[in-house]
């Protein structure tokens, strides 16, 4: 039997070579196929989750919570220091420089990333804007977002911190963040579908173990990891539990 | 409010529904809410405080090991009325999410509005505490609020 590993559709788009390796690991580890599955769209992928196709997914916080309480699954570890977070930005010589400066008819570029537009949406409400008062332009990167703030199509744009920080010094010169999250436990997830279950003990001990291994340590390097830290249910659970105060 | 105002500190008794109270130093000073941080905490059914996120220290004024332990009623300015705190507990009993505005008490006797929102945690099937994330709230949703508290105390 194949398993079907896939990636949250928000990875930056430099290490996508780095989870096809990851999956040569993955194998390597299971003595048995896997197949990596890559989507474009956050909907096609939930799909796919829904009707039971994926085994193990690296996801995004607010699908993690689909995931856990939904569907069975249970989360094996995180990456370390990869806290998600959002960056609101304008144009560098925007008259704005802060979220209150900003006013209704707001126009926002943003990606179908859940986790980053809802807290980008929770950043703008201390200045009273809310889905009645602004218009979205939904963009399929970080990169088309940037581009979309650039030529004046919008007013502000939503990042992935990531995300923002991998655009080039000439791109985040033009730019100027308004505001940026400061969460820290809120993050992607490595979590195992019902058919993993039996690998579960095993795989977390290869996977906590992958930085004391030349070969683990350039997997992760091509991924742009330092590492993966376990994540014990209840940490997920207070995680889960965060993202439901965030979500109306 | 004048500047001599904003300085003096008056002791105030607080009255707590479960019927205890504490006197508390109140100062008429606002510290503004951190722009991009949440505050977070979490309570044991009861409403004991089990965890505090550096945020929630910071803007408190408590330390982390004050917190740990203590009723959250410990961040209770006595401006807030207590139907607020009832409308609180009433909702999330029946297992729903609650979310409002609250304005609250420091160690120091300043305050710090918040828009906040608290769920029942829920693990196979029992209660087994509350998570209570505060967000950055708008000036004209703390005017509306102050407007209304003032009604109802």
């Amino acid at each position: 039997m194949t398993l079907n590993l896939s990636v949250s559709p928000d990875f930056p788009p430099t290490h996508l070579s780095g989870w096809f390796i990851f999956n040569t690991w993955l194998q390597r580890q299971l003595g048995q196929g896997v197949h990596l599955e890559l989507y474009d769209s956050f909907e096609a992928q939930r799909e796919d989750i829904r009707n039971g196709k994926l085994d193990l997914i690296y996801a995004n916080p607010y699908d993690a919570s689909m995931l856990v309480r939904e569907l069975g699954f249970k989360v094996l570890v995180r990456p370390r220091n990869r806290a998600d977070e959002t960056v609101i930005a304008a144009r560098a010589e925007d008259a704005a420089a802060c979220v209150e400066d900003l006013k209704p008819g707001l126009k926002v570029a943003t990606t179908a990333d859940p986790d980053v537009h809802t807290m980008g949406m929770i950043m703008l409400e201390s200045a009273d804007l809310d889905g009645t008062n602004v218009t979205f332009k939904e963009l399929d990167s970080y990169v088309l977002v940037a581009k979309s703030l650039l030529n004046g199509d919008a007013d502000v744009g939503f990042f992935l911190k990531a995300g923002f920080e991998e655009l080039s010094e000439l791109v985040r010169k033009k730019m100027k963040p308004l505001v940026s999250s400061q969460i820290s436990v809120v993050h992607h997830t490595l979590v195992a579908g019902p058919r993993m279950q039996e690998h579960a003990a095993m795989l977390t001990d290869r996977l906590i173990n992958m930085e004391h291994d030349p070969k683990g340590q350039a997997v992760l390097k091509s991924m742009g990891l330092d590492g993966w830290d376990i994540m014990e249910e209840e940490e997920t659970e207070f995680m889960i539990d965060l993202i439901d105060t965030l979500i109306d | 409010m004048s500047e001599q105002h904003t300085a003096d500190a008056q002791d105030v008794l607080i009255k707590y529904f479960d019927g205890t109270e504490r006197l508390a130093k109140v100062v008429d000073r606002e510290v503004p809410y951190p722009d991009g941080k949440l505050i977070v905490s979490r309570t044991d059914p009861k409403g004991i405080i089990t965890h505090a996120n550096r945020a929630f220290v910071e803007m408190s004024g408590y330390s982390r090991e004050e917190l740990i332990g203590t009723n959250h009623c410990i961040l209770r300015h006595p401006d807030m009325p207590a139907v607020a705190f009832k409308d609180l507990w009433d909702t999330v009993a029946q297992g729903k999410k609650w979310q409002g505005y609250v304005k609250n008490l420091r160690k120091d006797g300043a305050y710090y509005w918040v828009k906040a929102t608290v769920i029942p945690n829920i693990r196979n099937g029992q209660l087994v505490g509350y998570t209570s994330v505060r967000r950055k709230p708008s000036r004209s949703k703390i005017s509306e609020s102050e407007a209304l508290y003032a009604t109802l105390r």
